[in-house]
């Protein structure tokens, strides 16, 4: 797979093909696998992503820790609120729906991770019932979300404990701005700006999970990870040009998530989860684990 | 080599890629070493998987894939009653296997025994759910769960990698990788060859049946 983006760009534009187009036929080199089985094996990614939205916005699910829960459903069904009735609401319920699902030990497609794994089918499923998107042009974004995802392993890290929450939501709503730029007939040179504006604006983000679990905030922070993939979306495909190039952003989240100290670092010793009330809530939860 | 299937997957049970999927993963590679469930086994958990597994179900996950269940089997949710209904010996340990950058934040060591097979293993989870085995037997490897593989200790001697290789392609199995490690000139060799295929067991009678091979075993592919 591509190492660079820069490279999987200049290629598709050489080839005057999609990113998606050159991912798959470099995966299926790779891999030995005909394009057409890695394609059903999206397909089938799809399918396991729509199923836990529908299971997530039944409101029915608590995580272990009772933490968390039952809130995707709230933006369901409430009418108050700004966005009610725009995409944007389409697309926050869904992340928040997958990630309740995740938190519940439901199953999930991991994209790229668990933790962050709300992001991408909240954006893609989100946006697909206004602009009416097929099956095949979201298989589509899902390779080009995986392009963008192998390139941010290769440069820096998709674990939450080697790089914060940057690599996880964050480097999910890079792939999730890339992959639906191009699913809106974004160029390859508009996704990659949208990968460099999504990801940006998740520098610096730590892994904070109260009592280590992926609960709180990081239910919520899918849901505001999606918001940052539209507004590099809205800004990619309007034009808006971000001067550091998307390989750039990438190795610098890298960089930071070395220097992170620890406590950042999916370890629950910083940030929200040293907040007194943090504490205070993991102790009790984790208690009631070890009870039932 | 990251996949686009390993990015977009896998498919698997919540709540955390490295803690439960590549938990896991770990725990199935463990299992296929002693070629089956093992009646005992000692899982000792380093950082992050220490500090946070047990919200995260790192020892459900473990646990589970000593079982022989995959990531994306709910039965994984049960598996620590799953483990003591069935009266397996199996214990958490928390400890400090060295420093970072050296040792993963997510690693575990795994020690199992069944029937006369007994082995140690060390993985760490990566994150995505991708792994790495990084000692088996204290002999460094390195194997991803990416591909089929086979591990084998075998006496140093010349000509051994002919043999292995024309066994392989006999059987119409394709190498993908081969790496071979020493503790010193003309000890035992620790070898770990990833192929394409799966070997049946007719690859495995036949590299057992070598003189010089001491041990070997197939892991099945756990990831992509």
């Amino acid at each position: 797979m591509y190492t660079s983006l820069a490279e999987a760009i200049a290629d598709a534009e050489a080839q005057r093909k999609s990113l998606a187009q050159v991912a798959l036929e470099i995966e299926s080199r790779d891999q030995g696998r005909s394009v057409e089985d890695i394609r059903a094996a999206l397909h089938r990614a799809l399918e396991v992503m729509r199923h836990a939205i529908e299971q997530g916005l039944t409101g029915d699910l608590r995580a272990t820790s009772g933490l968390v829960g039952g809130d995707a459903a709230k933006l369901r069904h409430g009418a108050a609120g700004p966005l009610a009735g725009t995409v944007f609401r389409e697309v926050l319920m869904r992340a928040l729906a997958v990630q309740e699902v995740n938190a519940a030990m439901g199953v999930i497609v991991a994209a790229p991770t668990a933790g962050g794994a709300g992001v991408l089918p909240g954006v893609l499923l989100g946006l697909a019932t206004k602009h009416r998107l097929t099956d095949d042009q979201l298989v589509d974004a899902l390779a080009t979300a995986g392009l963008i995802g192998a390139v941010v392993a290769h440069r820096a890290s998709l674990s939450g404990a080697e790089g914060g929450c940057q690599a996880e939501t964050g480097a999910a709503a890079g792939m999730a701005a890339g992959a639906a730029t191009q699913m809106l007939g974004g160029s390859p040179k508009q996704v990659g700006f949208a990968v460099a504006l999504a990801q940006q604006g998740t520098l610096g983000l730590v892994c904070d999970p109260l009592g280590g679990l992926v609960e709180l905030p990081c239910v919520f922070r899918n849901a505001t990870g999606a918001a940052i993939a539209m507004a590099a979306i809205e800004m990619a495909l309007a034009g808006i040009e971000f001067a550091i190039p998307a390989d750039e952003v990438i190795d610098t989240m890298g960089e930071i998530g070395r220097e992170m100290d620890v406590r950042y670092r999916e370890t629950a010793g910083g940030g929200l989860a040293a907040t007194p009330t943090g504490r205070r809530l993991a102790k009790e939860r984790l208690t009631q684990i070890k009870r039932a | 080599m990251v996949s686009i299937l390993d990015i977009i997957g896998p498919v698997m049970v919540g709540p955390s890629s490295s803690h439960t999927a590549g938990a896991c993963r770990l725990g199935l590679v463990a299992r296929d070493l002693v070629a089956g469930t093992p009646t005992k086994a000692l899982i000792e958990l380093h950082g992050s998987f220490a500090r946070t597994g047990e919200g995260h179900g790192t020892d459900k996950a473990i646990v589970g894939g000593l079982l022989g269940f995959r990531p994306d089997d709910e039965r994984l949710r049960d598996a620590l009653g799953i483990m003591e209904k069935e009266g397996l010996d199996w214990r958490f340990e928390k400890t400090t296997l060295g420093d970072e950058p050296e040792v993963h934040p997510n690693t575990v060591r795994i020690t199992v025994t069944r029937e006369h097979r007994h082995h140690v293993m060390v993985g760490a989870s990566l994150g995505a759910g991708r792994i790495k085995v990084s000692q088996i037997d204290g002999y460094p490897v390195e194997v991803d769960g990416s591909h089929h593989t086979i591990v084998m200790v075998a006496e140093d001697i010349k000509g051994s990698i002919a043999r292995i290789s024309g066994i392989l392609s006999d059987n119409d199995v394709n190498i993908a990788t081969l790496r071979l490690t020493r503790k010193h000139r003309g000890g035992d060799a620790f070898m770990v060859i990833e192929v394409d295929e799966r070997p049946d067991d007719a690859v495995g009678a036949a590299l057992k049946a070598l003189p010089w091979v001491k041990w070997t075993h197939r892991i099945d592919k756990v990831g992509g």
